[in-house]
């Protein structure tokens, strides 16, 4: 099971990766915006609370959230294009600290959660390892399921618990 | 320590009223089996009790003792209890001691096993008489007298219904037990506890954050539970007299605390590695050794009752599954292949039972498996859905949390499935159950 994926990761990692060298940069701009809509909606909540007021203010595209299927870790494309960018910013952004906060559902019981929202941030904190961020700069902790961002109990909601939140600090 | 031991003395309980018939009662054979799961209950008479003073305070302490002591022997599942308005008896003219009843009048309404009592209240002192009789042999098969203060009312009537049960079963019951759980009712999650029936809920925790899987040690004196209160999850060993803590907070999760039988060690789920291995720590929390051996997840230990072996949840086949580790070979087996989602084992007191959660059609329900593997059965069927089941610590019932009211409730079933109640109603939703051993006074 790690070893499969492992190899799904490193697919994931090194495909999009050949897909942007040879596709124009625009695709990439083309496609974050959904990705950001999707991560607003779900945004009635709490915003992170505000760093004590940086030079420069914090993107919004760096709080957005990135989802994960069911009972799965694993970086989706949207989720690698949205870390890319997320990647960038913190290269130019050295004062800048990140803390990853991997979140699911309600379905699965609370334990067993726990363990997924942790490998759900370490994925993403590889991710933007394997990119050249500083291991140091990103804290990862889990939350299991014990903060939905959407109470309600349908597909719907559960599809925007299944997520790493992410909380910029300097 | 000091208080229970000054409350044993304070209310004494006293010797066998009559000891002749009530030795006789060794031989017997057993009344109830538990591990039968087609038990018929057992049709209980219990009248309400012969006042001696016959106040009108005195008859109200007795009534309450009458009701909780249905209550209670109810709540156990084994009875029947009959409905008094049938009943050929006036308690404040019969008499309550074998030589004076009738039985016929208690074999005539279906009575197999029958309770008198004899009850004195003056000020603050209570003094009662209880005697277990079987009416087809015509013969007191238990006797006990028992005196102490107003407030442990409750107290003396448990201890007789522990009586009853270890004299029917063999087994000491669950009255002298606790719940330890889950409740938001103060808008976070905090830890509780209440006694076996839910009475008494109090709460332990006061750390407004997420604190949750409460965990008992096996003298009950200390309670390991998960909490964010430092920001993440880490575990904290409550020494519940001195209420002193002491954390385990290792870098990145520290969950899922599990006692050793009979030891001051736990088995629980840390991260520091890197991945999510299951360790052997002190009750202090340092590590002994690491115990699984498998990269992925490795989360929710529970001990078989010899402490010999270790069931747990991994997710090494791609989707969680329980799997039981033999702690002196090393040897890692799969316990459960029905189903996708596998998870939150516990190993029955008598340790031939695994209780679990298994999805089914998207909700997760409770099953039972023996601890071989054989014959996974299915213990809840609601909509919306039960989980987190603990054993009682004679193996007789279950309590969970479900979610077929709507908020997450607790409940409690035999170990069969049957006679799902719910256990208590706080505001909140309660959540992760976790029985206590028999251990308390």
């Amino acid at each position: 099971m790690q070893k499969k994926l492992w190899m799904v990761v490193a697919l994931l990692l090194v495909m999009p990766g050949l897909l942007f060298m040879v596709s124009c940069q625009k695709k990439v701009a083309a496609q974050a915006p959904p990705v950001a809509k999707a991560a607003e909606a779900p945004k009635p909540a709490p915003a992170p609370a505000p760093a004590p007021a940086p030079m420069m203010a914090t993107p919004a595209f760096m709080t957005d959230r990135v989802f994960f299927d069911f009972d799965k870790s694993a970086l989706k494309m949207e989720a690698q294009a949205l870390l890319k960018k997320k990647a960038e910013w913190l290269k130019s952004t050295a004062n800048a600290k990140l803390t990853i906060e991997g979140n699911c559902d309600e379905r699965g019981t609370a334990e067993y959660n726990m363990a997924l929202g942790e490998r759900r941030a370490q994925s993403a904190k590889k991710f933007l390892v394997d990119l050249g961020i500083d291991a140091k700069r990103i804290t990862t902790i889990s939350y299991g399921k014990e903060r939905p961002i959407d109470p309600a109990h349908n597909e719907a909601a559960w599809s925007k618990n299944r997520n790493d939140g992410f909380v910029v600090s300097y | 320590m000091r208080v229970r031991k000054l409350l044993c003395g304070v209310f004494a309980l006293v010797c066998f009223v009559c000891s002749a018939s009530s030795s006789a009662a060794q031989d017997t054979t057993q009344y109830i089996d538990i591990t039968n799961p087609f038990l018929r209950k057992i049709p209980l008479a219990i009248p309400m009790f012969k006042n001696v003073n016959g106040a009108a305070a005195e008859a109200e302490y007795s009534r309450k003792a009458v009701e909780l002591m249905s209550g209670s022997l109810d709540f156990t599942g084994y009875f029947k209890i009959l409905d008094r308005s049938a009943f050929l008896f006036d308690p404040q003219k019969g008499g309550v001691s074998a030589t004076d009843i009738n039985f016929q009048n208690w074999t005539v309404v279906g009575a197999e096993l029958l309770i008198t009592g004899l009850f004195e209240q003056s000020g603050d002192n209570i003094q009662m008489e209880l005697r277990l009789f079987d009416p087809f042999k015509s013969r007191q098969v238990l006797g006990k007298r028992y005196a102490g203060s107003v407030s442990e009312l409750r107290k003396m009537v448990l201890r007789f219904c522990a009586e009853v049960i270890y004299y029917l079963t063999g087994n000491k019951g669950i009255f002298n037990s606790r719940i330890a759980f889950v409740s938001t009712g103060s808008g976070k999650k905090e830890i509780y506890t209440c006694d076996f029936d839910g009475v008494n809920p109090t709460r332990l925790t006061y750390h407004e954050s997420i604190s949750l899987f409460p965990a008992w040690a096996d003298d009950g004196q200390y309670l390991a539970y998960t909490s964010y209160k430092a920001g993440k999850p880490d575990i904290f060993v409550r020494n519940l007299n001195t209420k002193k803590e002491t954390a385990i907070a290792q870098n990145g999760i520290n969950i899922t605390p599990a006692w050793v039988p009979g030891k001051f060690e736990m088995a629980a789920t840390l991260s520091f590695s890197g991945n999510q291995e299951i360790y052997l720590l002190t009750g202090a929390g340092k590590v002994i050794k690491k115990l699984s051996s498998n990269r992925g997840s490795n989360v929710s230990p529970s001990w078989s009752p010899d402490g010999s072996k270790l069931a747990f949840v991994s997710d090494r086949s791609g989707s969680p599954q329980i799997y039981i580790l033999d702690l002196g070979s090393g040897n890692e087996s799969r316990l459960t292949f029905e189903g996708k989602y596998n998870t939150q084992p516990a190993w029955s007191p008598r340790g031939d039972k695994i209780v679990y959660t298994s999805q089914v059609n998207g909700f997760q329900q409770v099953f039972v498996i023996d601890a071989g593997g054989q014959s996974p059965m299915q213990l809840t069927r609601d909509a919306g859905g039960s989980e987190s089941a603990s054993w009682s610590p004679d193996g007789s019932l279950i309590v969970f949390t479900t979610h077929r009211e709507g908020p997450y409730r607790l409940y409690v079933m035999t170990a069969f499935g049957t006679d799902q109640r719910r256990l208590l109603l706080l505001n909140g939703e309660q959540t992760n159950p976790k029985w206590s051993p028999g251990v308390f006074n």
